[in-house]
């Protein structure tokens, strides 16, 4: 089953699809997530957000300051600022 | 021509020269809801998101954080006034700024020093005529609120909030903003914004779907740290998103009735001016006919 990604700044959904990996730098260094994480709240650091969607292409989002939730498959990726780079 | 009709005549002119005008802002405002309206919408996601995080780190830490622990006695408080730069909007501005004033002798009552956050000119100049003091004011953007600016808000109440009371800091902090309710309503709506009580928008797990346990990175203490200036961000960009749909529905329903008085009134000086028109002739009538009895009985 793949995941459901979503990244969300503060006025827009600015993307969301489906992606079978994310990979995030996270405060304490990189996590990477594949379908069946046990759900995660973690705040981001510098850095991009790397997201491998179904279709096997990448989605690259700028999230600094923001936070990753990873619940039941689904991965929310929140800033107040996001966008795709 | 008489100077009773001269005057219909000016009266009727300039009823129409406001009617264009109060026209154009009606449908200026009718075209801006749609948007801030949609704005509203397009920044759902995000709260929730944000509200969802809360409300799940909530309901696994008890750890006492700064902006949710009550303060033992709560000396000053911050009232948070969102109004807009603008006035022509009915009783937008008046019914966010009685709103405020009630809350502020509840607040007087209950020993409380009141002190102002100001958001929108007509509040800074309601303030301001009344010589009022106030702690900081922002200005110039409430019609198409940037998020940049609910972050500046969010930041400097939280510092107010996090300052002790011998600094000049605050124990409570109350936003006042008109909510968009409908087209037809908007009603202003007191909230307690800190400390925090994650009560309102908590969702409820419901029956077979709870609270996953999370993982925090690092750990609870800092996730929370970091997200619930975030979710006041969150709450005071909703708030001025609001206010800006508010303020723009309230604004079409003032120029629409405005232009409807401009009709009612036209069609009231028109039918008064072809009264004196009516008269004039009827006067010069008789003004000729008598003449022309006195020039026969003169012969």
């Amino acid at each position: 089953m793949p995941l459901q990604v979503s990244v969300v700044s503060a006025d827009r959904e600015v993307w969301s699809g489906e992606a079978t990996m994310v990979v995030a730098r996270t405060s304490i260094g990189q996590i990477g997530i594949l379908a069946g994480h046990e759900p995660v709240l973690a705040t981001l650091a510098e850095g991009e957000v790397h997201v491998t969607t179904s279709e096997n292409g990448r989605v690259s989002a700028r999230a600094e300051h923001g936070f990753l939730s990873v619940q039941n498959d689904v991965v929310t990726i929140v800033a107040g600022a996001a966008e795709l780079v | 021509m008489g100077a009773q009709l001269r005057v219909y005549r000016q009266k009727i002119r300039s009823a129409q020269t406001t009617k264009k005008i109060t026209r154009a802002m009606e449908l200026i405002a009718a075209s801006r809801i749609q948007k801030a309206q949609a704005r509203v919408q397009s920044s759902t996601p995000y709260a929730r998101a944000v509200t969802r995080a809360v409300s799940a780190v909530a309901a696994y830490s008890n750890a006492d954080h700064p902006l949710t622990t009550e303060p033992e006695q709560v000396r000053r408080a911050a009232v948070v006034v969102f109004a807009s730069d603008r006035g022509l909007a009915g009783a937008f501005n008046s019914n966010v700024l009685r709103e405020s004033e009630e809350l502020t002798k509840l607040l007087r009552e209950q020993g409380k020093e009141v002190v102002y956050f100001l958001v929108g000119r007509r509040a800074v100049g309601y303030f301001n005529f009344r010589r009022r003091p106030f702690l900081e004011s922002w200005i110039g953007d409430t019609d198409n609120p940037s998020f940049e600016t609910a972050q500046e808000v969010a930041r400097t109440i939280v510092d107010a909030f996090t300052t002790p009371y011998e600094d000049g800091g605050v124990d409570e902090i109350h936003i006042v903003y008109n909510r968009f309710v409908s087209m037809l309503t908007q009603t202003p709506e007191v909230v307690r914004l800190l400390p925090l009580e994650i009560v309102e928008g908590v969702e409820d797990p419901g029956a077979q779907q709870v609270f996953p346990l999370y993982e925090f990175e690092p750990d609870t203490a800092t996730v929370l740290d970091a997200l619930l200036p975030v979710y006041i961000e969150s709450r005071i960009f909703n708030a001025m998103l609001m206010s800006a749909a508010s303020k723009h529905a309230a604004t079409q329903k003032a120029m629409k009735s405005a232009s409807d008085n401009a009709d009612t009134l036209i069609r009231d000086y028109t039918r008064l001016a072809n009264n004196a028109r009516q008269a004039e002739i009827t006067q010069q009538i008789s003004e000729i006919v008598g003449g022309a009895d006195a020039l026969g009985t003169a012969k």
